[in-house]
């Protein structure tokens, strides 16, 4: 694999129809058999570090979509912005973030190559937002990065903007990985355990990986809290789960 | 964690972006992810206003520590001054 790839904006269609902006990148490689990626990006936006992981899923031979959930707050705007934007208004709805997401999807299914299978992986926010996704919309395989308030509500003092949503496990629509940090506190471990449990009494097949010494967010290189260690484990296990259930032809 | 939270008031004044000064209407006030400082959460204020659009925003991301001594220095600065100057 030579990694070369071609990376570009382009316009879905996404939640009730709209149009809206998202961020293509696609492998060089000729395949007439690869999985596709739908890339949550987390709540500071559809900004530049989250393009990078865009282009690392086709640098290592998928097809990946990011859609830029904040589009129709801010259509144009940069990425913070956008984000404020988005926050100001009340942030992503449920419904609309799952016809979002199933729009990208229904986009890479079409790309010339594409052997049907799509994945979906969020950080944070997206963490949760892709499991709401693997729960509501026909996928192969979903990755929850320490994505919160799956299991708990969010606290006292804490304004009820998202709401829990472990009740939808028997719908989940594929394996699910998820990938925690032992010293996060949102998702603390014991509520990523009791997903866990919830999901063994839906039967639902997933695999999760607690990291020592890690917290929240410690796949992300531009902040403090990165932890190469658990980083670096942490893609293997993606590479090899998206490797067991994107890489079939349909 | 993306801690969701968010608080929203209307404010009276004016702010300089990146495209000079503009008039701000609202504040939003919300302890979570920066996108620029070197912490896992600080505080951040967005003074927009919404009219303008999206780019019409002076934003700061501060640490708790600092956002704390900023709000007792505000507190501080107008306690300073006569009531007759504040209205």
């Amino acid at each position: 694999m030579d990694e070369a790839l071609t990376a570009k904006t382009v316009r879905i269609t996404g939640h009730g129809g709209d149009e809206i902006e998202a961020y293509l990148a696609v492998p060089d490689d000729g395949s007439s058999s690869r999985g596709s990626v739908v890339v949550i990006h987390h709540m500071p936006g559809y900004d530049s570090s989250t393009k990078e992981i865009t282009r690392k899923f086709a640098a290592n031979g998928y097809a990946a979509l990011m859609p830029n959930l904040y589009h129709r707050d801010a259509p144009g705007a940069s990425p913070d912005d956008a984000a404020a934007t988005a926050r100001a208004m009340g942030g992503v709805p449920d419904e609309r973030l799952v016809g979002d997401v199933g729009g990208a999807a229904e986009y890479l299914r079409a790309l010339p190559g594409s052997n049907g299978k799509v994945g979906v992986i969020g950080y944070c926010s997206g963490g949760r937002q892709s499991f709401l996704a693997a729960c509501s919309l026909p996928l192969d395989a979903a990755v929850d990065c320490y994505g919160a308030f799956v299991v708990n509500p969010p606290g006292a003092g804490m304004p009820l903007k998202v709401t829990p949503i472990v009740g939808m496990a028997k719908d989940l629509s594929c394996p699910l990985l998820g990938l925690f940090g032992a010293d996060d506190k949102f998702p603390a471990p014991d509520e990523t355990a009791e997903l866990s449990k919830a999901l063994d009494e839906a039967g639902k097949p997933h695999e999760f990986h607690t990291y020592d010494d890690a917290g929240h967010a410690f796949f992300d290189v531009a902040k403090p809290a990165y932890r190469p260690e658990a980083a670096v484990d942490g893609w293997r296990k993606i590479w090899e789960f998206y490797g067991m259930h994107l890489s079939r032809s349909s | 964690m993306c801690t969701y939270q968010t608080e929203q008031i209307s404010v009276t004044g004016s702010g300089k972006g990146a495209a000079g000064w503009f008039t701000v209407t609202n504040a939003t006030v919300y302890f979570d992810h920066p996108v620029h400082a070197m912490a896992e959460h600080t505080l951040n204020i967005d003074f927009i206003n919404p009219d303008r659009g999206p780019s019409a925003r002076v934003a700061v991301e501060l640490s708790a520590e600092s956002a704390r001594q900023l709000a007792r220095a505000i507190e501080a600065s107008l306690a300073s001054v006569p009531e007759a100057l504040i209205g």
